[in-house]
């Protein structure tokens, strides 16, 4: 009589580090809860609409214009950060000077500011009879209640996403290396492009989709300073509020879904970009 | 285990309290809209002032303040309301309907469509008018910037959108009478689009539409744009006393709407809450006339004006008032045609 061995494919053996299976459990519970759940009554909501109306809602012209305004504003914010924020990281993590942590410490302000705060307080700096919306205005730019204002409320609540990213993969990046690299003959230029560049890309990368992320779907802040005019200066997230307005749940979920697509396409693009060029850098 | 056992102690000794507490005040809850903070601060002192009198008990008022469309949505998913006191029917009856919290005629349950006090629209301007601005009409005049909220995301808005509407209409027909007369139908027809022209010339003046009242409030005061502020009279009054009355000053035009922000109890709330005598005394006590003598003070104008201080009535100028359902047959269809997706509203920002 051959003997059956039964495996039980879900029996796992102990792994070394105890508390797999708790941690787990626990990850999965809390996910659940505060990100899956909320997000797939969105898609239920909005399963109560058929294709065609689906269709209807997103395709709108004003929904249109709105997509362009809000996926455009905030990939030239996130893009403005990249760069700034980029050298604001690499000051604070390579020099020392007086007053570096009280400078450490406003980056985290747009973080901690309510955002309604943020958008009145720029909107009073931007207008027309603001410290900087004055001079501006004599230049013939319009920087609050137009799209150029919109990008630079982006750009504010952006910052520290890309700050914060890059800080540690830029501490991590000691200052030896870049001397071997100078030593081997290396020049400045092809320091940073070869040594530097590849280092940091992948925070550079995270946080420029964290900043895109959290712009898409900002409202408080931008509501303030946009001037929500049709077809201009409307933001996606205050036509979802518009379709709340009119007790219209499932096309505002609609709106939100498209959103919530164009953030994880971002977010899964620059994954892509990484595991490529973490590929091609070994 | 001495310690455990006493926090035990303490953590039964407060629940037993407070279950205590709980049975002594009965509470009820006022879901209201922005600029009626200070009228229910102290209507509210006076209601449980009078329910103790009458009743011998005492109760508190919770408030809950907030644009009146979300305030409406709070309470359709569960913010637990007793009263509703918003600034549009619309939103009530957005209640009734979405949630069946109560009957869909809750406006015929309380006097004058269930508005105890009722505002208007009027205009309000830099001091000494240097505009010139007397009514509807000055506003297309060249040059002059209008400031008023963005109607499909707010409900006072929405009544500056109609006062002008029915400002033009009237202008062309010379009263609302031949609305309803099928007679006269190409006639309203011919006034109809005239109006459309009108609002949509009013619109093209705005530089900013802000998601809110408070808002358009603020880009006009603090940031100083715009010529002319298009708000209700009591929150135009509550502008010129907060910001100095040697900034601004009020315009009452020739004609505008009777903004009626009507109140009602959430029946199946209160009763499962066990409120609704105190629910029904609250509203009950609006139209009383210290109820009506607090809303004149508070810049609104009383359903009964015997009752009110007239030094305070003396505030508001006579003009003539139409109402939503005699010129838009409500707020059902208004919201429809106007500022529902693909309405006239939205029309006139194609390009």
């Amino acid at each position: 009589m051959a003997r059956i061995k039964i495996v039980n494919p879900f029996k796992r053996r102990p792994g070394r580090i105890p508390g797999f299976g708790l941690t787990l459990g626990v990850t999965v519970s809390y996910l659940s809860l505060v990100v899956l759940i909320p997000l797939l009554g969105l898609v239920i909501k909005t399963a109560e609409l058929s294709w065609g109306q689906f269709w209807g809602t997103i395709s709108n012209d004003r929904v249109l214009a709105s997509f362009g305004l809000s996926v455009g504003g905030s990939l030239v914010a996130a893009t403005v950060n990249l760069v700034f924020g980029f050298v604001v990281a690499w000051v604070l993590v390579r020099y020392s000077f007086p007053g570096r942590r009280i400078v450490d410490a406003l980056v985290d302000l747009p973080f901690a500011m309510p955002t309604a705060v943020s958008g009145i307080a720029l909107t009073a700096l931007y207008a027309r009879t603001g410290w900087l919306g004055g001079p501006l205005d004599a230049l013939g730019v319009k920087a609050a209640f137009s799209r150029l204002g919109v990008v630079i409320a982006l750009i504010f609540i952006g910052l520290p996403f890309v700050v914060r990213t890059l800080q540690p993969a830029l501490a991590d990046l000691e200052s030896e290396i870049e001397e071997a690299a100078a030593s081997l003959g290396a020049g400045r230029v092809q320091t940073i492009r070869r040594v530097i560049v590849p280092a940091v890309l992948p925070a550079v990368l995270t946080g420029f989709a964290l900043a895109f992320a959290r712009a898409v779907g900002e409202y408080g802040s931008v509501v303030f300073i946009s001037g929500n005019m049709p077809m201009r200066t409307e933001i996606t997230p205050l036509l979802i509020i518009t379709k709340l307005e009119q007790y219209d749940t499932a096309g505002a979920t609609a709106i939100a879904v498209v959103l919530l697509g164009f953030s994880f396409l971002m977010l899964l693009a620059v994954n892509m970009l990484q595991l490529w060029s973490t590929a091609r850098s070994r | 285990m001495k310690a455990r056992r006493m926090i035990l102690a303490t953590v039964l000794g407060l629940t037993a309290g407070a279950g205590v507490a709980a049975a002594q005040t009965r509470t009820i809850l006022n879901v209201s809209y922005d600029p009626t903070r200070e009228l229910y601060k102290e209507f509210n002192e006076q209601f449980v002032r009078h329910w103790h009198q009458e009743t011998g008990e005492t109760v508190e008022i919770q408030m809950s303040h907030g644009g009146a469309g979300k305030q409406a949505r709070a309470v359709i998913d569960g913010l637990e309301a007793d009263v509703v006191t918003l600034a549009l029917a619309y939103d009530i009856d957005a209640i009734s309907e979405e949630a069946g919290l109560m009957p869909e005629d809750w406006q015929a349950r309380l006097p004058n469509d269930s508005a105890p006090y009722t505002s208007t629209i009027v205009f309000l301007v830099r001091k000494g008018n240097p505009k010139d601005i007397t009514d509807w009409d000055d506003l297309l005049a060249p040059g002059i910037e209008v400031i008023t909220p963005n109607p499909k995301t707010s409900g006072g808005a929405r009544w500056n959108y109609l006062a002008a509407w029915g400002f033009a209409l009237q202008r062309e027909l010379g009263g609302f009478e031949k609305l309803g007369d099928p007679a006269a139908a190409a006639e309203v027809g011919r006034a109809e689009s005239k109006a459309r022209e009108f609002v949509t010339a009013l619109y093209r003046k705005v530089p900013v539409l802000d998601t809110g009242a408070r808002g358009s409030t603020t880009t006009f005061v603090q940031r100083g744009i715009g010529d002319v502020l298009l708000a209700w009279e009591n929150e135009a009054f509550l502008a010129v006393e907060e910001l100095g009355p040697d900034k601004f000053e009020i315009v009452v035009p020739s004609v505008s709407i009777l903004a009626q922000p009507p109140v009602t109890v959430i029946d199946k709330v209160a009763d499962r809450r066990g409120t609704r005598d105190i629910a029904e005394g609250y509203l009950e006590y609006l139209y009383s006339p210290t109820g009506q003598r607090l809303a004149a003070k508070h810049f609104y104008r009383p359903y009964d004006r015997s009752s009110a201080d007239p030094d305070d009535l003396g505030r508001f100028p006579a003009l003539s008032l139409f109402t939503i359902d005699e010129v838009f047959g409500g707020w059902q269809k208004a919201q429809a045609e106007h500022f529902n997706d693909g309405g006239l509203f939205d029309s006139m920002y194609k390009p």
